[in-house]
């Protein structure tokens, strides 16, 4: 089986610092799988190698069936990312971070409004400086970028911050719509009930490697949801 | 490439257009640079029309500093140079469009400063087209520099004050080849243009190529 994330081993550093010191994990297309761990435990760290961003130095790393040592910048396109930075130009608007996210990637630009729309960022705001705008808006903006250009692996830092309920709510409906139409999400968050409640697995982080992991509540239908931790 | 770099550039631009630093900022200063020379030459029209070129040129230049650290200082927001690397673009693009953004940028601040010369200093270009392909190589020049030196400042504690440090020696040899080209157009000596052309041709192509192969690598090592 083709492995969405096949991590054997893998240590990624940050400077001199093993930020990685060892993770073993595979998950498979279409599931859901939730990083939880205390600050500093390495889930930022994973999912940023996991976006070609941090340097492997050790160990086997593949995401779909890709060498992640070989060359990280061919999985950026079939990657998203939504980290703590938000990656957006605060003197650009939603609509027009979101257009030039969609136009580098390639995608459709019908898929840029349609995604401001989903997120709920319309009227004034869309066309409101992200600068101006609060910090969930500014969120939910990010978000519509990875709704636009529909990366195969979504990789999300702490998505829930910042959102009030309406917020959460539509990011919890934004994940079932997202590995309905096949992509896996991998997410880290700090509170255990929403990790559990929205994942199929739920893996623990300590000292930059796997500790633990169980299931979780997330009713899927599709066979493929599974992720196996060595 | 050339898709990325137009795409790349049309943000960059829009960018400058909403914060407006080079209009408030760079054309002002760049104004300022000029002014302060003339005052610190003297009132002589003569000796001012001769080192107008060469005055030109420094305003540019320093100019071109700031342009720079603003093209920088775009992609050190939360998070939007890792975006930039994920979002696919070839970094040969990045290059090529921020370039092309700090050329048209380098563009608007030279037209105010060439006005400035000709009215302050009383200088008469006999020889324009010179003066036109001289000021474009260097300006091509200043912006492929600026940027990759940019790029390779840019994860450096102290990249602000550290770049000038790096960019000026750099571009010593665009001073000279542009000062003296452009006091050629102003003379009407195409010869001798002619001859600092083929020092800013080069100098322009060897850093245009340079920053398409080594701009790839400076991005993911910053």
């Amino acid at each position: 089986m083709e492995y969405a994330i096949d991590f054997r081993s893998v240590v990624a550093r940050v400077g001199r610092f093993p930020a990685l010191a060892g993770v073993d994990l595979q998950v498979t297309p279409g599931s859901v799988v939730a990083l939880i761990g205390h600050n500093g435990a390495g889930k930022t760290s994973l999912l940023r190698t996991c976006a070609g961003l941090m340097e492997v130095v050790e160990g086997h790393a593949h995401l779909f069936g890709i060498d992640l040592r070989d060359d990280p910048s061919a999985l950026r396109r079939t990657v998203g990312l939504l980290g703590h930075d938000l990656a957006l130009y605060e003197e650009l608007n939603p609509f027009e971070n979101l257009s030039f996210a969609v136009r580098a990637s390639g995608a459709d630009m019908k898929r840029a409004k349609n995604a401001l729309e989903r997120v709920g960022v319309v009227g004034r705001i869309a066309d409101t400086p992200v600068a101006r705008l609060s910090a969930g808006q500014r969120r939910r903006s990010a978000l519509a970028v990875l709704i636009a250009r529909q990366p195969k692996l979504w990789l999300l830092d702490e998505p829930h911050s910042s959102l009030d309920v309406q917020g959460r709510k539509l990011l919890n409906e934004i994940f079932d719509e997202a590995t309905n139409a096949g992509a896996t999400i991998l997410f880290s968050s700090h509170e255990p009930d929403v990790a559990n409640e929205l994942s199929d697995d739920v893996v623990t982080m300590n000292g930059g490697t796997i500790s633990a992991h169980a299931k979780g509540k997330r009713q899927g239908s599709k066979d493929m949801r599974d992720v196996n931790v060595a | 490439m050339l898709r990325d770099a137009l795409i790349v550039a049309g943000k960059d631009l829009r960018i400058e257009m909403r914060s407006r630093v080079a209009l408030w900022q760079v054309v002002p200063f760049a104004a300022l640079v000029l002014v302060l020379f003339a005052f610190a030459l003297g009132p002589n029209e003569s000796s001012l029309r001769h080192v107008a070129p060469g005055l030109f040129w420094v305003a540019v230049l320093f100019s071109s500093v700031l342009v720079t650290q603003r093209t920088m200082t775009i992609e050190s927001g939360a998070g939007t140079r890792d975006g930039l690397r994920l979002s696919g673009i070839d970094p040969a693009g990045v290059f090529l469009g921020k370039a092309v953004a700090t050329f048209l940028e380098l563009t608007v601040v030279e037209i105010v400063l060439l006005g400035g010369v000709v009215g302050l200093f009383g200088v008469t270009i006999h020889c324009w087209w010179l003066a036109i392909v001289t000021t474009l190589l260097a300006t091509i020049g200043l912006s492929a520099v600026g940027v990759l030196y940019g790029a390779l400042a840019g994860g450096i504690r102290g990249r602000d004050t550290l770049l000038p440090l790096l960019v000026l020696p750099i571009v010593a040899p665009v001073l000279i080849g542009a000062s003296r080209g452009f006091s050629a157009a102003v003379a009407a000596n195409v010869n001798e243009g002619l001859d600092w052309l083929r020092i800013l041709g080069p100098f322009a192509a060897v850093f245009v190529a340079l920053g398409i192969v080594v701009y790839g690598p400076l991005l993911e090592a910053g």
